[in-house]
């Protein structure tokens, strides 16, 4: 099992790497989707099917899909950089070293003393079974029931995302038609 | 992409079993892995494909624009409406032990009772998880329309 975990984490590694490094934009898309299949991989191994599958259908599918869009406007190639970003990388460096060293601390994957296994006493898994009236999927359970609010909250957040997105890039027929003489000079 | 052969027949083959594979995602989401926003984006990226595929035009033709613009609003509805539902009820906002009721829940069937109808916790649960799905869904859905929608031309 944990050359399993060693080969996904390395492939997930030389995928960034290679996103980061090339200059064909195509490429860099494909390559963030397949980092996307990886990660979805990777969820799996760590028993959050959720997350694997929000990650493989977002990350690799629509996200992939988006940036193609988004490409089809721009140009298939990076500008070539003029200069080394001495800067950019130290700042990088540091910030990944500080992630790293806060880690440390952390407990282990698992570990049954962890805080997060002692702090609510009795835990939602003994809890939501005579709570939900039998209802078996404790992670549902506590994000639907226990955090409803919370939900909600996330809910409103990806309608205001799609209200936002639609006000920025739709392009209404009424108005485009009775501003058309406008609307050329502007963009 | 419509003019090459593999790539339509197979996704014309895939599609149904991505659709069901949403659904079942989202109304086994209590029981399994999953729910709304899962199922919201897998549902999402069916239709994409249908219309990466088909082209945009048949995807608009399945799933219109304007439908999809008052369902993004309709998912939080039905999600802040089971709220209300259960403040009128007499309880706490979101507190889906309200929503418990007795019809079609003890309906003899052989030796046991069936619960024809689901009660309680799970009604609510069931009702925030659609709403979910429904706002995620049409979300995708929408920024796809969005960018999909543009040309290089326009800018």
């Amino acid at each position: 099992m944990i050359y399993i975990d060693i080969i996904i984490l390395t492939l997930l590694a030389v995928t960034a790497v290679t996103v980061a490094r090339i200059r064909d934009l195509w490429a860099a898309v494909m390559f963030t989707g397949i980092y996307s299949f990886i990660g979805a991989s990777w969820m799996l191994l760590l028993d959050a099917p959720d997350v694997a599958f929000t990650e493989a259908a977002v990350g690799a599918g629509i996200s992939t899909v988006l940036m193609l869009g988004t490409l089809a406007l721009t140009h298939k190639s990076e500008k070539p950089s003029t200069s080394v970003p001495v800067v950019p990388f130290l700042v990088v460096l540091g910030t990944g070293a500080a992630l790293i060293y806060g880690t440390l601390d952390m407990p282990h994957f698992g570990d049954p003393e962890a805080p997060v296994h002692q702090h609510p006493n009795p835990s939602f898994v003994e809890r939501s079974q005579p709570d939900m009236h039998g209802l078996p999927n404790v992670v549902t359970a506590v994000l639907a029931s226990y955090r409803g609010y919370d939900t909600l909250g996330e809910t409103a957040v990806i309608f205001t995302a799609g209200i936002g997105v639609l006000i920025i890039l739709r392009r209404d027929k009424n108005v485009t038609s009775k501003e058309s003489s406008n609307d050329e000079v502007v963009t | 992409m419509n003019s090459f052969p593999i790539i339509r027949v197979v996704s014309k083959l895939l599609i149904p079993y991505i659709l069901l594979f949403a659904f079942y995602v989202q109304f086994h989401g209590d029981f399994g892995p999953g729910g709304g926003f899962q199922a919201g984006v897998i549902l999402a990226s069916a239709l994409i494909l249908y219309g990466l595929v088909f082209g945009l035009p048949a995807a608009q033709a399945v799933a219109p624009s304007w439908l999809i613009e008052k369902l993004i609003a309709v998912g939080v509805l039905i999600y802040a409406g089971t709220g209300v539902a259960t403040m009128i009820l007499g309880s706490n906002f979101l507190d889906y032990d309200a929503l418990e009721h007795h019809f079609l829940t003890d309906v003899p069937w052989g030796s046991e009772t069936l619960h024809l109808l689901p009660s309680g916790q799970h009604l609510g649960i069931f009702l925030v998880e659609v709403g979910v799905g429904i706002t995620v869904t049409s979300v995708m859905l929408m920024i796809f329309y969005c960018f999909a929608g543009r040309s290089p031309s326009s800018e």
